[in-house]
């Protein structure tokens, strides 16, 4: 067991999974000599040499572009965004080829392709550096879209991802990069796309991913000194969905709260909404309730605090769901 | 030099300029180039001609299928057979090819069958050939999108440390006169020439992007545009097979040497319509197509060949022949494409297992039960 900040685990397991196979490439902007700009690809270059970690020209599309080439020639490139804001460019690469590819060859292209994006508000940045962007992707077939929300995770889940003989989308949230946790490099490998139970409770279930959980889990601390018990589930994988830990949960509490930065209008929460419905109708007490960020573009970081899911924001949506 | 000297006029339709490179004029006679020498057997003058018959009969054929129903749609190579059957044979088996949906000639030199190309004009699949048994990609049909998945894939040749041995490989990317305004065609020269890349780009410039003329897209000759990427850029007389297999084999050539890309512009016309559900009489002179006409890419082939006694009638009528056979084939093949079954809609979206595929497969296939069998 060894203690690292979400980010050097996120740099231990693309170390290892290059060193278990000689055909993993990470490429990107900044990736190379600099280590990326939140520093999660560093000294990978001066390790693993300038044609295994390339620092492309500054292009997102051709970026993606070219990994599905490389793809093509039998490589596994891991892709650094720079940032959320910046996957647009690349967008149609991703959405057009890369998500469409192994059906359009009737299974004879394999696209082991990952897409890292670091994502989420709560640094204090300037616009287009603190979006969310999941939903686009967790609705496009195709793709499997997972968030990490912790060291331990990230470790195993971006290993995972390299390993996926599909495309991934791979999130990673911005804000927890320096969050240390216990990691065990060594720990046998989950399910990929299994949901986690992260804090048992029986009141209320919380459904949280990526930079959302550790906001949840003090939520759930803090509905505990009021004597309420919020079971927290870290979904993990958004693209496929582990549906059945979900409703399991619900079935349990028979109250669910969904939480992430996004815009609730037309997110993710709106799709977890509908399935628990279906699933778990006779069993809840009250509408399944969502919080996240507002209908508008993402605000200044002057008052990002109060576009991000917070603790208090949490804990009105839990007493809500006791008043129906 | 003052700034304005160095502004481009407004872009006028030309025959190609005295850049263009050519072997084999429109009348028929063959002419030298001092950088591109070749040496063609009558043998392989006489395949060459009967690539470029028996594939204007299949795009002739395909046309027909459409306006009979049996296609969905389209996009005929008609006029752009000798910039298909140069570039590719030029190729060898090495070689990677990043086609658009119209490259059914280079298709055809990569020995992917006819009939494979009509699936996805027919909507029974997206496409129908596995690219690495041809090394030949999937038709792209968002424009200019393969060009970036070719470099990446020269990238990779690179990586595999093949270049400069037997074993080297390039990838070449065809795409058309409109796709050079994509970014992605322009970020494609950029990652192409900053890797040095073993990739050649075979711009297919036809004049039209649908309704809209080159003067849409450039001020200045496609092949110019290289310059500022820092690879070369020739321009070759598309309508020739020679020149243009002696060109592209050159910077192929150079690609698999490790010498890096090579912008090849194939100066040609698009003699028929964008694809069969366009009507080009609404932005086109006639008098444009007959000028054209004029420089016909299978008439300059046929008239040299008879002019130096290297093919004879029976020759030429055996090809027109075996046009026919082929056509016919892929006529009654296409009436005997079955459709998939429904639910082949949920196969190959994932290459591992997905729960929700599975859940929405099941799914499906027990709402189709519940219908009653309609006896045949």
């Amino acid at each position: 067991m060894t203690t690292l900040t979400l980010g050097r685990a996120l740099n231990e397991g693309m170390r290892r999974a290059m060193e278990e196979d000689p055909k993993v490439l990470v490429m990107g902007e900044d990736v190379g000599r600099l280590g990326g700009v939140f520093r999660v690809t560093d000294g990978l270059q001066k390790d693993f040499g300038e044609e295994r970690v390339i620092d492309t020209p500054l292009a997102e599309s051709g970026i993606v572009g070219t990994a599905i080439g490389l793809a093509l020639r039998g490589y596994r490139p891991v892709v650094e965004i720079q940032f959320d804001g910046f996957v647009f460019p690349a967008t149609d690469q991703i959405v057009t080829q890369l998500a469409k590819m192994h059906m359009r060859s009737l299974g004879t292209v394999g696209l082991p392709v990952v897409v890292r994006i670091p994502c989420g508000g709560g640094i204090g940045a300037v616009e287009h550096h603190s979006e969310s962007p999941e939903a686009y992707f967790a609705h496009t077939a195709g793709l499997r879209v997972v968030a990490c929300s912790n060291a331990a995770d990230a470790y195993t889940m971006i290993r995972q991802a390299i390993a996926s003989p599909d495309p991934v989308i791979f999130f990673e949230p911005k804000r927890r990069y320096w969050d240390k946790a216990d990691v065990d490099l060594d720990a046998p490998l989950p399910d990929p796309h299994a949901a986690k139970v992260v804090q048992p409770g029986t009141d209320v279930t919380v459904l949280a991913y990526g930079p959302s959980v550790k906001t949840c889990l003090e939520a759930a601390s803090a509905a505990a000194e009021e004597g309420r018990s919020l079971e927290v589930v870290d979904l993990r994988s958004l693209n496929p969905l582990d549906i059945d830990a979900i409703t399991a949960s619900v079935r349990r509490t028979g109250r669910c709260v969904v939480v992430h930065e996004a815009p609730v209008f037309g997110g993710f929460g709106a799709e977890l909404a509908a399935r628990i419905t279906e699933r778990c109708f006779y069993s809840l007490e009250a509408p399944v309730l969502r919080v996240g960020g507002y209908s508008t573009p993402y605000p200044p970081s002057r008052i990002e605090d109060h576009y991000l899911p917070d603790l208090d924001r949490i804990l009105d949506a839990v007493d809500r769901t006791f008043g129906w | 030099m003052t700034i304005d000297s160095m502004r481009a006029a407004p872009h006028q339709g030309d025959d190609g300029g005295p850049g263009l490179v050519q072997l084999l004029t429109p009348e028929g006679e063959r002419v030298e180039h001092p950088d591109y020498p070749l040496d063609v057997t009558a043998d392989e003058l006489r395949g060459l001609y009967r690539d470029l018959v028996v594939v204007r009969g299949i795009d002739r054929e395909a046309v027909s299928l459409t306006r009979q129903g049996e296609l969905g749609l389209w996009a005929s190579l008609l006029g752009q057979e000798a910039a298909q059957i140069g570039s590719g044979r030029a190729l060898t088996g090495t070689d990677m090819v990043f086609p658009t949906y119209r490259e059914h000639g280079v298709a055809y030199c990569r020995g992917v069958e006819p009939i494979k190309l009509l699936g996805m004009f027919r909507g029974v699949n997206h496409s129908g050939w596995n690219p690495a048994e041809h090394g030949f990609h999937l038709y792209t049909i968002v424009i200019g999108s393969q060009t970036l998945h070719a470099t990446g894939y020269a990238m990779g040749i690179q990586r595999d440390g093949v270049l400069g041995t037997p074993n080297a490989g390039a990838a070449i990317a065809y795409f058309g006169d409109g796709a050079t305004s994509q970014g992605d065609v322009n970020e494609a020269f950029v990652f192409a020439s900053v890797a040095h890349a073993p990739i050649v780009f075979f711009c297919q410039n036809n004049q039209w992007a649908i309704s809209e003329p080159l003067e849409r897209q450039s001020r200045i000759p496609l092949y110019r545009r290289a310059q500022g990427f820092g690879f070369p850029g020739v321009r070759v007389d598309g309508n020739d097979v020679l020149a243009c297999l002696a060109v592209t084999r050159a910077a192929l050539e150079n690609a698999r040497t490790g010498q890096g890309p090579t912008l090849v512009e194939a100066y040609t016309y698009r003699m028929g319509a964008h694809t069969t559900t366009d009507d080009p009489t609404r932005y086109r002179l006639k008098s444009d197509e007959e000028a054209w006409k004029l420089k016909d890419p299978i008439e300059r082939v046929r008239a040299y060949l008879a002019r130096e006694g290297l093919a004879s009638e029976t020759f030429f009528r055996s090809v027109d022949d075996e046009a026919k056979a082929v056509a016919a084939d892929l006529r009654k093949e296409c009436r005997a494409l079955p459709d998939p079954p429904p639910g082949a809609m949920f196969e190959h979206v994932y290459a591992a297992p997905h729960p929700l595929m599975t859940e929405e497969q099941e799914a499906f296939a027990a709402y189709l039960d519940t219908f009653e069998e309609v006896p045949a």
